[in-house]
């Protein structure tokens, strides 16, 4: 099977999760890529040195500087001619563009796989992670989104991929792009970081939850996190969100704090290996999937967990 | 300006779903149903374009069994004008569904279709993107903020590193992300007034969609669960536990 992979990056940089859709195409056969963008030479350098990919198809015109889906899912669609599957991160990136191209294909996608069991065969999560289904496609070609969190990443080193030109195509024109704020921060990011230190409603403020939460995620070199109710409440910004609908993670530790533990939130972070929580409400459902728990005030507890660490 | 919007019938976001023990699905026996959240949210963005006055009808679409009219009066109720069921027992795929929405869409001819950008039942995430392609149309998925502007949409999204603008030429179609807007409740009176409004009932078989399944559902299992740990009392004794746990220096 041929499989095309769409490259996630922001003009310099691959983002991991193209590294962990990478190994999802290579348990289908042979890894090519697929990079649209605005002076991508230099990614498509770096793209070629991931392990395992043959060919990087590269597109590279102005108009798909800001890779909108309206722009980049004909160009997929298009190059599907040749291959069998098509994988994409199930990032917002992904999620944005992979079912465009599966409705051009007139193809049902597969989304977030959690595993390959053959060919055709997949596992993905439904119900926020309560319930595994397993599904046979039935389509000739395959259009999948890949969860981060459960494939290993694909080494950036040790490739020898070879870089094609390919036809950008035109501008579809009724999408343009006019803006992005994007969060600018020292920490590690969210879907990749080693230890997250989350942080919930209970802090009441947004003073409060940077002035507690960042000094213990500067200690520990962690990501910060939030709950759904720490962001509506606008204590976080939204790229904080860990859950159904916002960032799955899976740290090697997650520290809860003042999260009571809903499903949906559950749901982005039980894979975690190590999860501690941290509630004034002993019976928070969150102590049920928490490895240690700690019942007390977080006010107390969170600056001195930080002193001594 | 006429906005659709859709809304699905989905296992009420409070309740924790049951794997049944044969795998063959999650058990939706008398259990609680409503409108799934994201969608609630399509609705009341429709009504405030109403209110704004940059929308002008707004007609909701569902697509399901016959309880799906519950649904359907819910958005009734908070708003909408008339409503559209295009009922069915089966389960219906997201390229099917968009299949059926983008013929609604060439029969009504709204300016926006505003969608849930997934439904909490199969967290798909696939059918406002889908419906796009299939008309043709550009898409701002992931909304947090929705502005018309003449003949063009600006759509904030909520992207993984923060938040991008595009500007959309309608018609366009625009998926609903959490902070987008807070629904509304529909009072006692709306309620009533609800029960009047128009609700056609249509088949998949009127917009010439074959709904057969591409995806094969070939078992649903419960995914490995956590044990609880254990409790400390005191900081030092979790700083302790985690050195043991080697997760910190």
């Amino acid at each position: 099977m041929k499989t095309l992979v769409l490259v996630e990056h922001d003009g310099a940089q691959i983002k991991d999760a193209t590294l962990a859709a990478v190994t999802a195409a290579s348990k289908l056969g042979e890894v090519h890529l697929l990079i649209a963008g605005k002076g991508v030479d230099g990614v498509a350098a770096a793209a070629t040195k991931i392990a395992g990919v043959g060919k990087v198809h590269v597109a590279d015109a102005a108009f798909l500087e800001h890779q909108l889906a309206e722009d980049v899912a004909p160009l997929a669609a298009g190059l599907m001619a040749d291959h069998d599957a098509f994988l994409a991160p199930a990032t917002t990136f992904g999620k944005n563009i992979a079912p465009r191209v599966a409705a051009l294909l007139d193809v049902m996608q597969i989304s977030e796989i959690l595993s390959v069991e053959s060919d055709g065969t997949f596992t993905r999560p439904i119900y926020a992670g309560n319930a595994i289904a397993t599904v046979r496609s039935k389509d000739a070609k395959k259009i999948i989104t890949v969860r981060g969190t459960a494939f290993e990443k694909a080494s950036r080193d040790g490739g020898s991929g070879s870089v094609e030109k390919v036809d950008a195509g035109s501008h579809d024109g009724k999408a343009e792009f006019v803006s992005a704020e994007i969060s600018r921060s020292e920490r590690p990011e969210l879907t990749s970081a080693k230890i997250i230190v989350s942080g919930g409603r209970a802090f009441g403020s947004s003073e409060q939850f940077h002035s507690l939460l960042d000094p213990l995620a500067d200690k520990l070199g962690a990501a910060v996190g939030a709950s759904r109710a720490a962001v509506d409440a606008g204590y976080a910004p939204n790229d904080y969100q860990v859950g159904q609908t916002g960032k799955i993670v899976a740290p090697e530790l997650y520290i809860a704090i003042g999260i009571s533990g809903a499903i949906q939130h559950l749901a982005g972070m039980k894979d975690a290996k190590t999860i501690v929580a941290i509630n004034k409400d002993e019976d928070a459902p969150i102590f049920q999937i928490a490895d240690v728990g700690l019942v007390g005030d977080l006010f107390k507890i969170v600056p001195e967990l930080t002193g001594k660490l | 300006m006429k906005v659709l919007v859709a809304a699905k019938r989905v296992i009420d976001f409070n309740v924790k779903p049951r794997v049944r023990m044969d795998g063959s699905g999650v058990d939706l026996a008398n259990v609680k149903m409503s409108m799934n959240p994201f969608d609630e949210i399509a609705v009341e963005e429709a009504i405030r374009l109403k209110e704004k006055g940059s929308a002008t009808e707004i007609v909701a679409v569902s697509i399901g069994p016959a309880k799906a009219q519950e649904t359907l009066r819910t958005a009734l109720a908070m708003g909408a004008d008339r409503a559209i069921l295009v009922q069915t027992e089966d389960e219906v795929e997201p390229l099917a569904v968009a299949k059926i929405l983008a013929k609604v869409a060439e029969e009504e001819q709204p300016g926006l279709f505003i969608l849930g950008k997934q439904a909490i039942d199969d967290d798909s995430n696939q059918v406002g993107q889908m419906l796009a392609a299939l008309l043709g149309w550009p898409q701002g998925t992931f909304a947090s903020k929705v502005e018309p502007q003449g003949d063009k949409v600006a759509v904030t999204r909520e992207v993984d590193g923060g938040l991008e603008t595009v500007k959309l030429a309608t018609p366009a179609v625009v998926t609903t992300d959490l902070r987008l807007n807070e629904p509304r409740y529909a009072s006692l009176p709306n309620i009533m007034k609800a029960k009047s409004k128009p609700l056609a009932i249509k088949s998949p078989g009127d917009f010439g969609v074959d709904v057969a399944p591409r995806l094969e559902v070939l078992k649903v299992t419960e995914p490995a669960k956590r044990q609880a740990g254990d409790k400390v009392g005191s900081v030092d004794e979790l700083v302790a536990k985690l050195k043991t746990l080697g997760v910190v220096a």
